[in-house]
């Protein structure tokens, strides 16, 4: 087996366990995102343009809520903003690849690919052939989010309409912030930023909501500022 | 704007963040400053969808004891906190809210 070939299996291998765990998340996220009003086919298609499945999920949310365009974009910008940190963390392993292979690992650079391919990177060091270990994650992990979005959709579709669902991608939301509040810090911004969405929730274009994800965001930073640090993550 | 618009943007603002520090490897670094903000990113930005979802009610705070949906939200915050488990909490959420409904509003 040449050392491509190895590269790229050992990155699908490791990204098997966490296949396990995407594929309910874009399960939920097909069915959800029908019941907020997407068509079958922006649904599937926002799988493969977009390819993030928080800002999917929030995308779908705000589509529900008929936010305007403008307001959608810049909470997608907000909320992928860490992939800076991937792209970052990334870019020494992958100095010597040609444009067009960045451009490909980039289109499939997710938070569930980069936790593997960085861990594998830390310890092989920088290898000839490193790239090949994103594309077998990546590629592994975008073909199993196509799959589970398109059986999503399927059962989505199947779901009554008198069920009314709509309550259900709140309670996603739910289950996605609860297990990242493991410090003060952490819990201020969720309740700052909570409590500013209420009182802005009547500024015109949705905007409130993007103040307050500002204001939460900005409160978790000046706090985690006062706490020891490495109490924050 | 039209929704294809909107995910064409939206992908290309995604793709544009994964590739630019890659491509611009050693020519820019990313602030510590923003590195700690990121963290509070996911809390900051979901809470901001979840709370109107729970305490409002036609644009009007309701934290009445018959708004349901504020009641199966804790409902699912508990849940949520002890399973660490989104297809339970999910569940746990909708069912709190039919039966809340059921009981509150019985027809």
């Amino acid at each position: 087996m040449s050392e491509q070939i190895k590269n790229f299996w050992a990155g699908v291998q490791a990204e098997i366990p966490l296949l396990i765990g995407v594929f309910p998340f874009g399960l939920i996220y097909g069915a959800l995102a029908l019941n907020a009003g997407l068509s079958t086919a922006a649904a599937q298609m926002m799988s493969s343009i977009v390819f993030a499945g928080s800002a999917q999920f929030i995308t779908a949310q705000l589509v529900h809520e008929a936010a305007p365009g403008f307001v959608i974009l810049l909470t997608i910008a907000v909320v992928n903003l860490r992939h800076m940190l991937y792209s970052a963390s990334l870019a020494p392993y992958l100095a010597s690849i040609p444009t067009r292979w960045k451009v490909l690992l980039s289109y499939l650079l997710t938070d569930e690919a980069y936790a593997p391919t960085i861990l594998h990177y830390e310890k092989e060091g920088i290898t000839p052939h490193a790239h090949w270990f994103l594309l077998g994650a990546g590629f592994s992990l975008w073909f199993n989010w196509q799959i589970s979005t398109a059986l999503g959709i399927f059962l989505g579709a199947a779901i009554p309409e008198s069920w009314s669902l709509d309550f259900a991608l709140p309670l996603t939301f739910i289950a996605m912030v609860v297990p990242v509040l493991k410090n003060r810090a952490a819990i201020a911004a969720a309740l700052s930023a909570g409590i500013v969405a209420l009182f802005a929730f009547s500024l015109p274009y949705k905007l409130g909501l993007i103040l307050a994800a500002l204001v939460g965001i900005l409160v978790g930073t000046i706090l985690e500022g006062r706490e020891s640090p490495g109490e924050a993550l | 704007m039209n929704i294809w618009l909107v995910m064409l943007l939206g992908g290309l603002i995604t793709f544009g963040m994964r590739f630019s520090l890659i491509y611009l490897f050693g020519r820019f670094q990313v602030p510590e400053t923003m590195r700690k903000a990121l963290h509070y990113v996911p809390p900051a930005v979901l809470s901001a969808i979840i709370f109107p979802e729970l305490f409002l009610r036609e644009g009007a705070l309701d934290l009445s004891l018959d708004n349901a949906r504020l009641l199966a939200g804790l409902v699912a915050i508990v849940v949520a906190w002890f399973s660490k488990n989104t297809l339970i909490t999910i569940i746990a959420g909708v069912v709190a809210l039919f039966l809340l409904q059921f009981l509150l509003f019985p027809r």
